[in-house]
């Protein structure tokens, strides 16, 4: 018998635990792309219902109507409405605490014409909640197919997947007649617009910003030139409405006893959501994350750094001298070993962010801070962007999209980037280790405390720029916030786990993409340039007059090929402009390459002191600790250009990846370049300030 | 009154929301004439008020708070 495939949409409020049930059906046989047009990420996955059906299964983002209020929960309205990709079957997940509420996204599917299976999750917790559910009258009221399940423990899957096997009984009648809306409107809308249901009319009619009917169709809708508050009150009518027939559906089936269960949420509400005892949980939280990953992180990044530099070593023994080599072992090798070394540190954050969403704790820290994120033009909900932004700024720009106001979620999205992001801390870590003494004041390292302060300082940045951009970016719109408070629960690890390797994965392969392109470049750039070998055998010449060890010899022709390269001029062309922040022209270097991305800037130290350096040993710490100043004869990296060179980096937006995002979501050009010339000319001048209190 | 006047813990029905101020999807998580609602926590500072209505826990603003006509019940004790 032929395979058969079936697609199937998942659709569901926020916290009803969709990502759970997605999970539980495709494992990890699950890919991220991307909807044409939008970077909103588009979750796909597959799943094997029987011998003979296998299913093509879309996650959708989590919804609370097809009336859309956010860019997010328009893509389930364009999704469910495009006739070209329908899904044959749709599965609307529900919870039990929510099944009411739950059920108004239910009814508004089945009037959309669609065999929908309601699917009600958290089966498990109906015992301690109280809950009671009659699922065969439920199936007989709602005129369609009812399965319990517990998606975390893998309950009821199989019972799920029986009904997909059975999908072409699925009854796809509408359950709520217009009539009890308006009753002229939807006659009219019937005569316009006749043979589809009627509710794909009258979402059309509701929101003209997404076309949903043919041209034609559409003006003829328009010319009904139904007021805005006109459109508000009918869909308010609608909300009624369903609402009364959910009512008496659920009369009698569902039964919940109320003294049950809320006992848990309560208790940790009180002190969460405490006035003051709130914000200290929250401010330790934050403490321990980033405690965390400094400490967790250097174990792996170490051994990362090391391996790749035994890597290097041992290539370089075992194949033939040549510029094929060199390529491999300046270039290709340290470049994949520059993305891989953020591995650690990015999959430690997204493990605590998974963690926070997967018990509800981020709600509360919403809630909390609304009111402080307000006076510097943003809303409760930045908080998951710039906490996200601490990891990597282009899937916290991303995470803005909750928020449904369009300033404030400008603002999020232009002062995220001075988050300090894990592409920051290497090159931080680094600097700190070259110019900050290791050792202890009162009860902190001094090393530490520095990185903390840093931290410190981008998110004081972020604020004060936002406070700086309400000056500017006033408010159009009335803002409206809600937000709900899902109840708390255990962590999923599955959950944890798939999300973790899913944002990782999105690291190496999109932001990496540019890291090893860059390394390639560069190494290219650092060993060629305008030199030919007459130049330099014209300048060892000139060497071997002097009478130098043959060692010393070697190195002083590399230092000046490297120096005539092309990155060399290029390095030595911006000297002026990098003198007065106390840095050489290869630090130059290092700063035009980091504009591509921060991290960069230890890559090119380490392609720079590996084609130029006197021994092939050693870290890149320990190459650039020998650096000396060519004037001075001390070391290079002293304490005024290492807190110049930490301040510039705190300030400067080097990010070609999160320009790109910037542009995509705020769709101009004009965001990404105010966030360019903007955060790096202030950069620029901090830095300057800053060398010169240290000097 | 309106819900912007309750207190921590006071319970209040829900009489008439204005349509035109307040989000439709306030009224799509169960925020609807008839519904009882309670207040559970209150954010420093005037910041949002954190309740249950219809069974849905909701925190919203003051200013959206304030849009919502209410007719106190009783006071609950203390959350």
């Amino acid at each position: 018998m032929a395979k058969k495939t079936v697609n199937i949409a998942l659709v569901g409020n926020p916290n009803t635990g969709k990502t759970s049930l997605f999970n539980a059906l495709t494992g990890l046989k699950q890919k991220v792309g991307n909807y044409p047009g939008i970077t909103v990420s588009k979750k796909e996955g597959f799943a094997k219902i029987t011998a003979g059906l296998e299913a093509n299964i879309i996650d959708l983002p989590g919804t609370y109507s097809l009336n859309p209020s956010s860019i997010d929960e328009t893509i389930v309205l364009n999704y469910l409405l495009d006739k070209k990709n329908k899904p044959d079957i749709v599965l609307v997940v529900a919870e039990v605490e929510h099944l009411k509420r739950n059920l108004l996204l239910f009814t508004q599917i089945k009037d959309l014409g669609y065999p929908a299976i309601l699917v009600i999750n958290m089966a498990d917790q109906l015992d301690r909640k109280g809950i009671s559910i009659d699922i065969e009258a439920l199936k007989k009221q709602l005129d369609s197919e009812v399965v319990l399940v517990s998606a975390r423990k893998n309950k009821g899957i199989d019972q799920l997947k029986q009904v997909l096997a059975n999908h072409k009984m699925l009854p796809s009648q509408a359950l709520i007649k217009g009539e009890a809306i308006d009753k002229d409107l939807f006659e009219t809308l019937e005569k316009i617009v006749p043979n589809q249901p009627l509710y794909i009319s009258w979402l059309a009619l509701t929101h003209p910003e997404v076309s949903l009917l043919s041209a034609e169709g559409q003006k003829k809708l328009n010319d009904l030139a139904l007021s805005k508050n006109k459109i508000k009150q009918l869909q308010n009518r609608e909300t009624i409405v369903r609402y009364q027939v959910i009512n008496t559906i659920l009369k009698g089936i569902y039964i919940k006893d109320y003294m049950k269960g809320s006992g848990l949420r309560s208790k940790l509400d009180r002190i969460l959501t405490h006035q003051f005892w709130g914000y200290v949980i929250f401010f330790l939280i934050l403490v321990t994350i980033f405690q965390s990953v400094f400490a967790w992180a250097s174990i792996p990044m170490d051994y990362i750094d090391g391996l790749f530099s035994d890597i290097v070593h041992l290539l370089e023994q075992k194949l033939p001298a040549g510029k094929l080599t060199d390529l491999i072992t300046q270039g290709i090798v340290p470049g994949i070993g520059g993305v891989l070394i953020f591995v650690p540190q990015i999959a430690i954050l997204f493990f605590f962010i998974a963690l926070l969403e997967e018990t509800g704790y981020m709600s509360r820290a919403v809630f909390l801070m609304d009111k402080v994120m307000r006076k510097f033009g943003m809303s409760g909900k930045s908080v998951v962007p710039l906490v996200a932004g601490t990891a990597c700024a282009v899937p916290a720009i991303m995470a803005t999209r909750t928020i449904s106001n369009w300033r404030d979620r400008l603002i999020t999205i232009l002062v995220t980037p001075f988050t300090t992001c894990s592409a920051r801390l290497p090159v931080y870590a680094i600097i700190i280790a070259l110019v900050i003494p290791d050792k202890t004041v009162g009860i902190f390292n001094l090393q530490g405390l520095v990185l903390m302060i840093l931290y410190l300082l981008g998110f004081f940045m972020a604020l004060l720029s936002g406070y700086i951009l309400t000056w500017f970016l006033k408010q159009q719109n009335k803002t409206f916030f809600i937000i709900e408070m899902p109840s708390y629960k255990i962590p999923s690890f599955r959950n944890i786990f798939i999300r973790i390797v899913e944002k990782t994965k999105a690291f190496v392969f999109g932001a990496g993409k540019i890291i090893f392109t860059i390394s390639i470049i560069l190494w290219f750039l650092a060993s060629y340039g305008f030199y030919t070998k007459q130049d330099v055998s014209n300048y060892e010449e000139t060497l071997l007059e002097k009478k130098r060890s043959p060692k010393a010899l070697d190195a002083a022709v590399a230092n000046y090929k490297l120096e005539h390269s092309y990155i060399g001029t290029a390095g030595k062309l911006i000297e002026p402009l990098t003198k007065p922040l106390g840095y050489d022209w290869k630090i130059g270097v290092g700063l035009i390459s980091s504009f591509a991305a921060r991290e960069v800037f230890v890559g090119t130290m380490a392609t720079l002191y590996s084609v130029g350096g006197q021994d092939d040993e050693g870290t890149i710490k320990e190459r650039m600790a020998a650096e000396t100043n060519t004037e001075t004869g001390k070391p290079l990296y002293n304490l005024p250009v290492g807190m110049s060179l930490l301040i510039f980096y705190a300030f400067a937006m080097q990010c070609l990846s999160t320009l790109a995002i910037v542009k995509k979501e705020t769709n101009s050009w004009k965001w990404p370049l105010i966030q360019l010339f903007g955060m790096s000319g202030f950069a620029y001048l901090m830095a300057f300030i800053t060398y010169h209190i240290f000097s | 009154m309106t819900i912007a006047d309750l207190n921590v813990g006071d319970i209040a029905q829900v009489v008439a929301c204005k349509a035109t101020e307040i989000p439709l999807k306030l009224m799509e998580m169960g925020c609807l004439p008839e519904q009882k609602i309670k207040i559970l926590q209150l954010a420093v500072a005037n910041g949002p008020i954190y309740l249950e209505v219809n069974g849905s826990f909701i925190a919203i603003r003051k200013e959206t708070a304030s849009q919502i006509q209410v007719k106190y019940l009783k006071q609950g004790a203390n959350g």
